[in-house]
């Protein structure tokens, strides 16, 4: 059974989520990767307001492709997470509640999360057409120079994710896969 | 000897990149649809029907299997009989890209310098690989090669006295290391012996073969066998997250090399791992 979810995602709603529900996402989230978040990164070091507010946002790691004419927006899977951690933690202690893309990530960020009640979900990876059909509005906010990495708002629509890592910081990375090892015996 | 017009070269890599990336290969659906009867993770056995509609979904739509639609990687494999008439080869070969990539609607990945990172905004230069075979044919193949998993490829320069069991672990320490951020179940180009880059080499072409398609050489046929059977007991599963498919199949090419070396490449494809061939 998928649980339902609406964004923002406020601490409250982050607590009753647990690493292996499958949800159902709705609502407004913001795409960045590398190149936006090295100059989220900067932006806040210079001491300026980043383009959205991160309160309890939720940043999706997504390069899409171009839109046809008449399309919201092209194909859009997640991308690896794990590139991102070198910025992530400071975002996460700036308020951001939480992160969707795929793969690990590593001890800083999850501390972090735990830090912050925040939650990181998965997508999965070239499910990227079918993404596509639950988004239901992309609108470029901010570094439109960067083309596919540009910062964008999302409406999305019954995204379908699974939390990976959640707020205690239970990993599903490594439980699973634990569970599922078979360990040959010589 | 036979002409063949490099506009003919420049339309086929059109083609073939957008077909490479709108259609999921029928080798590559079955493998999925056989490996769900064993999955014994329900999320992994979800993952796979996520995976499998979105192939779906991408073909009726003609739009991108996955937004990374990649670097695109091109074989040409050039009879010697072939004379090339109307201009240079390699700027067919690029304008072709340049022109797929914008007409068929694929997002431009390339950055013109590994540091400064400006996008050169067509998905250009594409890394061209040719072989010069006899006859008078022009076989043309497109593999755009997504980032996520090209980035969890591996070469290990072993000792010739690692041997056979120093390949294996090389190659499945490797796919474990992989895990969730090569977007599993994965395919896995092997390419044993020659130089640092031969092997690398090998191991990128051996992710052209249909999936489970093994080496004739029976040793190495046998070694596939062993390895896919050790790998999917590895755990990772779909996306990483738990389960019996980590991998579709490998594939391993093997080559003469130095009295001193042992290199072992191996070049991590993901669940769509796309190619488009056209022999003219």
């Amino acid at each position: 059974m998928r649980k339902k979810i609406t964004t923002p995602l406020n601490k409250e709603k982050i607590i009753e989520l647990s690493a292996g529900d499958e949800v159902l996402l709705s609502g407004e989230v913001y795409t960045s990767r590398d190149a936006g978040h090295k100059r989220m990164i900067e932006q806040m070091e210079r001491g300026e307001n980043l383009p959205f507010d991160i309160k309890d946002a939720i940043i999706y790691y997504v390069g899409p492709s171009p839109n046809k004419p008449g399309e919201i927006i092209g194909s859009a899977g997640p991308t690896t997470s794990y590139r991102m951690d070198a910025y992530t933690p400071k975002l996460l202690d700036s308020g951001l509640s939480g992160m969707i893309g795929k793969g690990d990530r590593n001890e800083a960020v999850i501390s972090a999360m735990i830090r912050n009640k925040a939650i990181y979900f998965a997508a999965v990876g070239g499910a990227a057409a079918l993404i596509a059909d639950k988004i239901v509005s992309s609108e470029i906010i901010a570094y439109d120079d960067l083309g596919t990495e540009a910062l964008r708002k999302l409406i999305v629509k019954d995204f379908p994710c699974i939390v990976v890592i959640d707020s205690e910081g239970h990993d599903l990375y490594k439980s699973e896969k634990e569970k599922h090892r078979i360990t040959k015996t010589n | 000897m036979r002409k063949i017009n490099v506009d003919v070269v420049r339309e086929t890599v059109k083609k073939l990149c957008m077909e490479a990336n709108y259609y999921c290969n029928n080798d590559i659906i079955d493998a999925l649809k056989k490996s769900k009867k064993n999955e014994t993770s329900s999320i992994g056995s979800n993952i796979l029907d996520q995976i499998l509609e979105n192939a779906d979904i991408a073909d009726r739509k003609k739009m991108p299997i996955c937004q990374d639609t990649g670097m695109a990687i091109i074989f040409l494999t050039i009879g010697q009989e072939i004379y090339f008439e109307g201009g240079l080869i390699e700027k067919a070969v690029q304008e072709g890209v340049r022109q797929g990539y914008e007409e068929g609607f694929l997002r431009k990945s390339i950055v013109k310098d590994p540091f400064d990172r400006v996008n050169t905004g067509d998905n250009t230069p594409a890394i061209i690989h040719y072989d010069i075979v006899e006859g008078n044919r022009l076989t043309i193949e497109v593999a755009p090669k997504g980032f996520g998993s090209e980035n969890m490829s591996r070469i290990h320069m072993l000792k010739p006295s690692d041997g056979i069991e120093g390949a294996k672990e090389a190659i499945i320490s490797t796919v474990d290391l992989a895990g969730g951020n090569a977007c599993p179940p994965m395919i896995i180009g092997v390419g044993i012996g020659g130089s640092f880059e031969k092997a690398a080499f090998l191991s990128k072409k051996a992710l052209l073969r249909d999936v489970g398609e093994h080496s004739v050489i029976p040793y190495v046929k046998n070694l596939e066998i062993e390895l896919l059977e050790r790998i999917n007991q590895l755990g990772i599963g779909p996306q990483g997250l738990g389960g019996r498919t980590t991998a579709l199949g490998i594939h391993i090419e093997v080559f003469p090399t130095h009295i001193a070396g042992l290199p072992v490449a191996v070049n991590i494809g993901c669940h769509v791992t796309r190619h488009a061939k056209k022999i003219i």
